[in-house]
């Protein structure tokens, strides 16, 4: 044993394992690597799919998303734009980086995202006669623990929500993990929107009163999860509005994007 | 031989590493509220245990005192990193699900425990045996609770409905405490209870006693 202890042995054994080790940990990584990333496309693909309520077992996802059409919007302007190639856009990334994004002011970052990327991917179903059918907008925010990154999907009156689905969250769960409840996100489809040009659509403490003027406008908040469902509002409030797709989604109503 | 199958088959229930060693509770609550995650995270550990006691043990002889843990620690952490991505590659719903306790398993109390008690004594094959006994005796407790917690909690097995729960129309009324992490406390509990009642030798001797009651004395 004692030949084992000199400075010597130590700095060998220490250095050779650290080197064979890194190799077979870096071999793994690079070689997973195409399959982690189309495991996350693939994934992605599903949410964009359950948010507006396409979502079919038993057909392939791939085959299920060539009726959808991705295109990026130019946030700043409202308009559709070929500046970046939707195949290899990441958002995420975008919003971190100071060229490719905006930083919020603290009125502005209602959702506290604290960045804003210039452009956003958004998501067309369009129905046999080349209609727009629906459409499905990434959105994201702060609730109680964590960012959650979901996705919002309209009908073609641009008003009507189809559903609302989050694809990455960690709130509590039972309480603000509730968000994934199929029941909850049952109470989505139909709510509006807009209210004379202002995003009114949020959640309110307890039970919406079906006969309120403003039952429309209004979901259930979660119980026990205030702080989520304040969350939830907010990213709703900000990625319908003004600094989100509010100037996009009145071009498109005016055919201008 | 019988040695080998000795070591392969008394962690499971004799010397089970959760329920008498009382170690790795920490995954044991956190990943048991479905079978199916369940089953993953005991292949992941058993694995990892297996391994890392593999080669822990094929080194000993060269391992330097001072740095052993050190070691020890990153053969454990190269093993998880791969079972991680090769789940995310393989498995990406569950490794979904099991986030970070698959990371987590680099801390598990059982991987290093058996690197550091046995396979720094042992040659590699009975050390590689002791890894698999040790993560099946993990794998059993995991299963059982996993097993109640997801039929009591959400009425089903493997994801799969078996109770008809209220809110889609059936009889039975989930327990939410059961989805929550305190129930896997009262299960594995209950778990060491019933281990214990069958083999009275895992039973520990009381830490003290409890001295006579004397103060009615002092007063008369």
């Amino acid at each position: 044993m004692s030949s084992n202890d000199g400075i010597k042995k130590t700095l060998i054994v220490a250095f050779s394992l650290c080197i064979v080790c890194s190799v077979v940990v870096s071999t793994a990584a690079v070689v997973l690597k195409p399959t982690q990333e189309a495991n996350k496309t693939l994934d992605r693909k599903r949410n964009i799919l359950a948010a507006a309520g396409m979502l079919e077992e038993g057909i392939s996802i791939d085959k299920q998303f060539e009726q959808v059409e991705t295109r990026i919007v130019d946030l700043r302007t409202g308009k559709y734009s070929d500046e970046v190639d939707p195949k290899s856009y990441d958002q995420r990334k975008a919003s971190k980086d100071p060229a490719t994004s905006r930083d919020l002011s603290q009125e502005e970052d209602i959702a506290s995202i604290k960045r804003r990327a210039d452009y956003a991917e958004v998501y067309l179903v369009n129905d046999a006669q080349g209609k727009l059918d629906r459409i499905i907008l990434p959105v994201h925010g702060y609730g109680l623990w964590s960012t959650l990154y979901g996705f919002m999907a309209l009908e073609s009156d641009l008003n009507t929500v189809v559903g609302l689905g989050f694809a990455e969250h960690g709130e509590t769960p039972g309480l603000g993990g509730e968000v994934d409840n199929p029941s909850w996100k049952a109470k989505w489809p139909g709510k509006k929107v807009y209210k004379d040009g202002e995003v009114e659509l949020g959640l309110i403490k307890g039970t919406v009163d079906p006969s309120a003027p403003n039952a429309d406008w209004q979901v259930d908040g979660l119980s026990g999860a205030t702080l989520t469902s304040n969350g939830v509002s907010n990213l709703v409030q900000f990625w319908l509005g003004e600094q989100g797709y509010q100037p996009f989604i009145e071009n498109l109503k005016a055919g201008e994007a | 031989m019988s040695e080998m199958k000795e070591t392969l088959t008394q962690p499971i229930l004799r010397n089970n590493p959760i329920a008498l060693q009382i170690l790795g509770i920490c995954s044991a609550l956190a990943v048991t509220t479905s079978m199916q995650v369940t089953v993953v995270m005991c292949i992941a550990l058993t694995t990892v245990t297996a391994f890392s006691n593999l080669f822990v043990s094929s080194i000993r002889k060269h391992i330097p005192g001072s740095i052993r843990i050190i070691v020890q620690m990153i053969i454990i952490a190269s093993l998880v990193i791969v079972v991680d991505q090769v789940l995310k590659a393989y498995a990406f719903e569950i490794s979904k699900q099991l986030s970070v306790f698959v990371g987590l398993i680099i801390t598990n109390c059982i991987v290093m425990g058996r690197a550091e008690a046995f396979a720094m004594k042992n040659p590699p094959l009975p050390s590689f045996v002791d890894g698999i006994g040790n993560g099946l005796g993990y794998s059993v407790v995991l299963l059982v609770v996993a097993f109640f917690r997801e039929l009591l909690g959400a009425g089903k097995l493997f994801g799969i409905q078996i109770l008809p729960v209220v809110t889609e129309g059936g009889w039975y009324n989930p327990n939410g405490l059961m989805l929550l992490a305190p129930s896997a406390f009262f299960l594995i509990g209950l778990f060491i209870w019933a281990l214990r009642s069958w083999d009275k030798t895992q039973v520990e001797e009381p830490d003290f006693k409890m001295a006579k009651h004397t103060a009615v004395e002092e007063a008369a």
